[in-house]
């Protein structure tokens, strides 16, 4: 029923019959999903609103251990071993996959201490290798020339746009092999969505990118592989380009097309 | 039509605040004035306070008014600051529900009962540790401690729980442990009402009459270690109201409670102007 390529590439994550229940939940949120996950690509996820699209996110770095209860079922495999395997170090787990949420998350510290955070976090203190990692953080992120004269201000003083920018400088200054976005630029004017799209197609050079939208003209911009999901299952997941104008499955078809949705 | 009543509902309200705490000002300092022109400075500086010589120096009942409210902030605090935390982000739901009403519980407890409390079953624990009566300046302190710490845990609950769980998952998100989490994100978010409630728990802690007067010890000395029995301002204007028989002690007594009056504003002033504003800035 559901059409999954199979990914030539090197791979980065492999999730198997993964299924998901929240807790006090009678069905699963999300059904026995397959889906191989591009090394060094963008992979979007489109679908319906509820159709699982956060929670498939959120199981990629465990967010979902935060609140007890939650189960889950399957594999998602990540470096050789199965992330789900609840011996799994979900710090060290969360510095190698990171994460940018729906809405900017300045931290209230300074610009310079919010990206220097998850560094310190790892025990480094060494003042120069901060200085020269943050600096090369904001630069990747795009956002030096904006902050280098206001380091020591206020994260929460930079507008929606900078401060999205910021999220983004702070987790690649962990320097991560993975990257979760979801939904980063629903909070976001045009010109800001646009520089954040930029940059997720130039991070894909060092780090496997997913992506959660919920504009499919997001996803034909910048991502290689395109995941369609619908009530929790995995419809279709192809090349972008090929699932956009040749979709394999019918209800594919009809969510592109605006039939639903 | 309606709006405009409104408005005025609300400015005659806000006026009428103001008009009293002018009310009060302007009796206790019409009341003092007698106080005042017979002792000046002396009446704040000495603690000599004895009524059949018409001798009034209220330097014990201030320092022990000031002494024992820093002690009950010492000890409070980081109780407090504990409890909330445990409260916000450490207990499981059902006993974050259980803990959370109890604390509140707590805070409603009048606090003529705190004092009775103290007394009959904290002093007595005192006095088999320290020796001594008991009675005193770390008995008072400890029971306001005990007084405002449900207070200041629960304030300071509410605060921390307003940060938004979107903020603690970016924390968690780049590898924090839960107590990264606190320190880093939830404490610095929530400063500012936790400093609010810390400064309404000081409010409350040195007006406070009814829970100190049974274990303070109620003399006119200054206390030379904190296991001595002493007083503090409300504690004196409780016991020797009815006791001024001129009216040289009638405005001492006037006049202490213009000093309370003062202190307590300055001291809130102090704390919302200075840390508040150092908070919301931002440092
Ligand atoms: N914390 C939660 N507890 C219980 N059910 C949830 C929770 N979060 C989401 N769900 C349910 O899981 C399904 C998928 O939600 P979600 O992954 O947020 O969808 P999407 O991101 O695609 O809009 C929905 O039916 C939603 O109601
Ligand atoms: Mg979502």
């Amino acid at each position: 029923m559901a059409s999954i390529i199979d990914i030539k590439d090197e791979c980065s994550l492999h999730v198997r019959n993964f299924s998901f229940t929240y807790k006090g939940a009678t069905t699963p949120s999300l059904k026995k999903v397959t889906m191989p996950i591009a090394k060094h690509s963008v992979t979007a996820l489109i679908g319906p609103s509820g159709c699982g699209k956060t929670t498939l996110l959120r199981s990629f770095n465990r967010m979902h251990d935060l609140y007890p209860g939650n189960k889950y079922e399957g594999e998602i495999e990540f470096e050789g071993r199965n992330i789900l395997d609840p011996k799994e170090d979900l710090i060290h787990l969360r510095t190698k996959i990171g994460m940018i949420f729906q809405k900017p998350t300045a931290f209230p510290m300074s610009i310079f201490d919010n990206v220097a955070y998850g560094m310190r976090l790892q025990g480094i203190k060494n003042k120069t290798e901060l200085e020269g990692r943050v600096e090369k953080a904001l630069q990747d992120a795009a956002i030096w020339k904006e902050v280098k004269d206001r380091l020591k201000h206020d994260a929460n003083g930079l507008s929606g746009g900078q401060q999205q920018r910021l999220c983004i400088a702070r987790a690649i200054a962990v320097e991560p092999e993975v990257l979760l976005f979801d939904e980063p630029t629903s909070a976001l004017d045009p010109i800001s969505t646009q520089g954040i799209e930029k940059l997720v197609i130039e991070l894909k050079e060092r780090v496997s990118i997913i992506i959660v939208t919920h504009n499919m003209q997001q996803a034909a911009r910048v991502s290689d592989y395109t995941g369609f999901m619908y009530l929790g299952d995995l419809i279709e997941l192809g090349h972008t380009e090929e699932l956009f104008v040749t979709p394999k499955e019918k209800l594919t078809q009809e969510y592109i097309t605006g039939k639903f949705g | 039509m309606i709006d405009k009543i409104f408005l005025n509902m609300t400015r005659t309200s806000a006026l009428l605040i103001l008009f009293i705490v002018a009310w009060i000002f302007v009796v206790l300092f019409n009341h003092s004035i007698e106080a005042m022109q017979t002792f000046g400075f002396d009446f704040i500086t000495k603690d000599e306070w004895a009524p059949n010589l018409e001798k009034f120096g209220a330097y014990a009942a201030i320092f022990g008014s000031v002494a024992s409210t820093f002690l009950a902030m010492l000890l409070a605090i980081p109780v407090a600051i504990g409890v909330a935390i445990f409260l916000s982000e450490i207990a499981h739901d059902k006993i974050k529900g259980f803990f959370g009403v109890s604390v509140e519980l707590l805070a409603a407890i009048p606090s003529v009962i705190y004092g009775m409390w103290g007394l009959f079953f904290f002093v007595p624990i005192l006095r088999d540790i320290f020796g001594g009566m008991g009675i005193g300046l770390l008995a008072a302190g400890i029971v306001l401690a005990i007084m405002i710490l449900p207070f200041m845990a629960a304030v300071t609950r509410d605060a921390m729980n307003t940060t938004p769980d979107i903020l603690k998952e970016s924390a968690y998100a780049l590898g924090g442990t839960q107590w990264d989490v606190i320190k880093d994100i939830i404490i610095p978010y929530a400063k500012a009402g936790i400093i609010g409630s810390l400064i309404l728990a000081l409010g409350r802690a040195i007006g406070e009459t009814m829970a100190v007067t049974f274990v303070m010890g109620n003399v006119h000395h200054t206390p030379k270690t904190i296991l001595d029995p002493t007083t503090s301002i409300p504690v004196t204007l409780a016991n020797e109201f009815t006791e001024a028989d001129s009216s040289l002690y009638f405005s001492s007594l006037f006049g202490l409670a213009l000093t309370l009056l003062v202190m307590s504003f300055v001291v809130i002033a102090i704390a919302k102007f200075y840390f508040l504003r150092k908070v919301r800035k931002g440092q």
